[in-house]
């Protein structure tokens, strides 16, 4: 029985162990089976295609939804070829993931709409916020910007010690208090900095918090606010890093940060595991947040700048 | 959840003419809803399809459910299932006679790992043991720093080994082998190794953590992992197994509002117990693992057990007392309401809060439950001077509109505000008298104003 009752058909029950690894070998190799011409898609696609996305940590909810635009594309226009399939599944994902604007750019080259361009960066505990500052300072460095780092995570133990190696890792300047301090008075000192000091790009990083505790979530928006009475309309960006592993937690995550300081991109870190990160789709969409870069290990090399039709591929790898 | 499954399982048996009795037509709805919510849950896919076929061919089998309320029974069926699964019985460290015991610590990087490490150090000490930390996360940069300042907090050593530079030496295995000989030596009768986060298909460093068991045979090897994680926990969680055999999971962050099927996805890979729950940043923020009240969050049913214990912690009696004669006085200020307040905010997020109420889980899951109303209220009483924290009486119009303003809300939410809190009061005098020396705060009253 498919679980959402598309395909109809009874699967065998296979064991566990088995049932693991079948869900990594290529889904779009097993849809050569598809026959050319249908106005319908087979059963068994369906059963694989659902298995490949919630696998992959799409959703339930985002899942049906794919597989339902499927269905219905595949009715009106018939498709001719199980690669005429494949194009419009990778389509049909990719178009959920929303594109990057020339506001706010992805691209390190890119120029920069404002001066000093400033990027808040949270998440949840963990995820990799402070690394992929690291990782971001370094690439903007490289194209020749002047970068400025504020050590905005006050709380956790040795946080700012942690963003100072990244610091001098990357050649860039760094804004620090001591631990305890007010994370809002480092994001304005920070910002102060850049100013007399002609910084291009300024990044703050912030402890991270559970997104349901009430209380860090409206200091996150404190820091945030009192930013933009140093540099009019900052911070610019707001990244939200999600870490590939999470299931769907990630989407109450998204909610939270955009409801407190109004996220407008993501970073995906530990693309370099077995985990898909697939959630990012649903969160995408559903949001209209971009994601911007992906982590592909702990070097300072591994950020990647986000690559839709790459992360759709590797989806089904 | 619970009660909608038995709803629908009812629902079908009653189309179903004669006996009702259970069959695979009639069930079929009910098991996709089951499914679904574990895949909500982020159970695995693979783990939920077996589950929900056990638990199907059990429910076929048994004659039980052709009685009564076979809808109940379905949903015991499968909670006991997944209590079952999870693990009934609450396994204790694993102790050994050869000093000092040592203890692993392993998972993926930003698991939870060197926090826990402080964690179970408090707790260990807190028993009369003495451990010794060693700081095995020689990669990220300030990892032993942060080790250092828990162990500090905690009041306990670390080993560390810093190389010329000045930077700590890039040798784990040493480090782990030398914390144990320290500790042999200074009389510490534990010790905790805390190693770099590493993903299971990094073949270098899994070699790593392996070299470092075999250098010095762990008593206890306890795989971190983060309570948010999704289809990918049982990968991860065989691989650490297959290379390490662990003794236990810790399951961590679960004071997030996961619903957390990976403990599912982990237990039904790796047959081993999950033996401590991770529920916070502070040092005490640990405790054992409850696999009831652990099936119930992933079958979102409400949690009353733990709900009661979290308002008990955050009402001690002295307190209570205190408020209580405040409010016979009529001395209950909005100063005294906004120190309930934060005491309620502590117990975590309003509707969190609500969903521990059996019944209630569901309704306020699509509800906008929001902190907002708290947010709100703090905005405007902070606004207040202290006078007219004690005495609103005295907020007087251009008073409200400076309060407004200061809160960034309109003179109505003032307004209503004010309005609740005299009505709130009203209230709780007559409670008061009615209860007598009850010595009990009502949480209910000061919700009722929270969640307007
Ligand atoms: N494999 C891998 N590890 C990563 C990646 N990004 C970060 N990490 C690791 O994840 C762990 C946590 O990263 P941090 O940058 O400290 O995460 P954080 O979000 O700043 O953490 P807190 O400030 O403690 O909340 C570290 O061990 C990092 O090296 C990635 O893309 N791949
Ligand atoms: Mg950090």
């Amino acid at each position: 029985m498919a679980l959402f009752g598309f395909g109809r058909k009874e699967k065998e029950q296979e064991r566990l162990q088995e049932g693991l690894e079948k869900t990594r070998s290529s889904f779009f190799g097993k849809i050569s089976r598809a026959v050319a011409g249908k106005d319908t898609v087979d059963d068994a696609v369906l059963d694989d295609l659902e298995e490949a996305l919630v696998t992959s940590d799409v959703g339930v909810k985002t899942t049906v939804e794919i597989i339902r635009h499927i269905e219905e594309r595949v009715a009106q226009d018939k498709y001719v070829s199980t690669s005429e399939l494949n194009g419009l599944i990778r389509e049909e994902i990719a178009d959920l993931l929303l594109g990057t604007t020339d506001e706010r750019p992805a691209d390190f080259d890119a120029p920069l709409p404002n001066k000093p361009h400033v990027i808040m960066v949270v998440g949840v505990n963990g995820v990799g916020k402070t690394t992929s500052i690291g990782k971001i300072a370094h690439r903007y460095k490289e194209a020749g910007k002047k970068v400025l780092l504020g050590a905005g995570d006050t709380f956790r133990a040795a946080a700012t010690e942690q963003l100072e190696i990244w610091s001098q890792r990357a050649g860039v300047e760094i804004i620090k208090q001591y631990q305890g301090a007010d994370p809002a008075a480092v994001a304005f000192d920070t910002l102060a900095a850049a100013k007399t000091r002609d910084a291009d790009v300024v990044l703050i990083d912030t402890a991270g918090r559970l997104h349901n505790q009430i209380g860090l979530m409206e200091e996150l928006a404190k820091v945030k606010r009192v930013m933009d009475r140093q540099v009019p309309g900052a911070p610019h960006e707001v990244l939200l890093v999600l870490d590939a592993s999470t299931g769907q937690n990630a989407i109450r995550q998204a909610e939270a940060f955009t409801e407190h300081v109004d996220v407008t991109g993501l970073v995906l870190t530990k693309l370099d595991g077995t985990a898909k990160g697939g959630i990012v789709i649903g969160i995408s969409n559903e949001f209209r947040i971009p994601v911007k870069y992906i982590g592909v290990g702990e070097g300072m090399a591994d950020l990647q700048v986000f690559d839709r039709a790459a992360f759709v591929h590797a989806l089904f790898d | 959840m619970f009660e909608s499954l038995s709803d629908k399982l009812d629902a079908a048996l009653k189309n179903v003419k004669g006996e009702g009795r259970i069959n695979e037509l009639n069930i079929a709805e009910t098991m996709r809803e089951v499914r679904r919510a574990l895949l909500d849950a982020d159970v695995n896919y693979q783990v939920a399809r077996d589950f929900t076929n056990k638990v199907k061919e059990r429910a076929l089998e048994d004659k039980v459910l052709t009685a009564v309320a076979p809808g109940q029974q379905f949903v015991k069926l499968i909670y006991d299932e997944l209590v079952f699964l999870l693990g009934d019985v609450h396994v204790e460290l694993n102790k050994s006679k050869r000093l000092p015991n040592v203890i692993l610590i392993a998972g993926l990087q930003g698991s939870g790992k060197t926090t826990f490490t402080g964690k179970l150090a408090t707790l260990l000490k807190g028993k009369g043991r003495n451990p010794l930390l060693a700081a095995a996360d020689v990669y990220r940069p300030a990892a032993v720093d942060q080790l250092k300042t828990l162990a500090d907090q905690v009041g306990v050593p670390v080993y560390t080994i810093t190389g010329d530079d000045g930077t700590p030496a890039k040798d784990a295995v040493r480090v782990a082998r030398e914390a144990v000989a320290e500790a042999r030596k200074t009389g510490r009768d534990t010790v905790i190794i805390d190693t770099a986060g590493r993903l299971h298909v990094d073949e270098a460093m899994m070699a790593e953590v392996v070299a470092i068991k075999e250098a010095v045979e762990p008593d206890e090897i306890l795989f971190v992992v983060d309570a948010m994680t999704g289809q990918d926990a049982v990968n991860t969680a065989k691989a650490f197994n297959d290379q390490l055999d662990i003794d236990g999971v810790v399951l961590t962050k679960l004071d997030g509002d996961t619903r957390g099927g990976a403990a599912l996805s982990i237990r039904s890979v790796v047959e081993k117990p999950i033996k401590f729950a991770s529920t916070g940043e502070k040092l005490d923020a640990l405790t054992e693992f409850f696999p009831d009240r652990m099936a119930q969050r992933i079958l979102g049913m409400g949690d009353i057990v733990s709900f009661v214990e979290k308002a008990q912690e955050q009402f001690d009696e002295e307190e209570a007392l205190k408020l209580q004669s405040k409010l016979q006085k009529q001395t209950f200020d909005l100063e005294d309401f906004y120190t309930q307040l934060q005491r309620i905010k502590k117990m975590g997020s309003m509707k969190d809060l609500l969903g521990m109420i059996p019944g209630v889980g569901k309704a306020v899951k699509d509800l906008d439950v929001r902190d907002d109303a708290f947010k709100h209220i703090e905005a405007i009483i902070q606004s207040m001077t202290p006078e007219e924290r004690q005495n609103p009486k005295i907020i007087n119009g251009s008073r409200r509109q400076r309060i407004a303003r200061g809160a960034g809300l309109k003179v109505q939410d003032v307004n209503q505000l004010l309005k609740q809190f005299r009505e709130m009061k009203k209230m709780m005098k007559t409670m008061t008298k009615l209860s007598g020396k009850g010595r009990n705060v009502d949480l209910g009253g000061l919700m009722g104003l929270g969640g307007r």
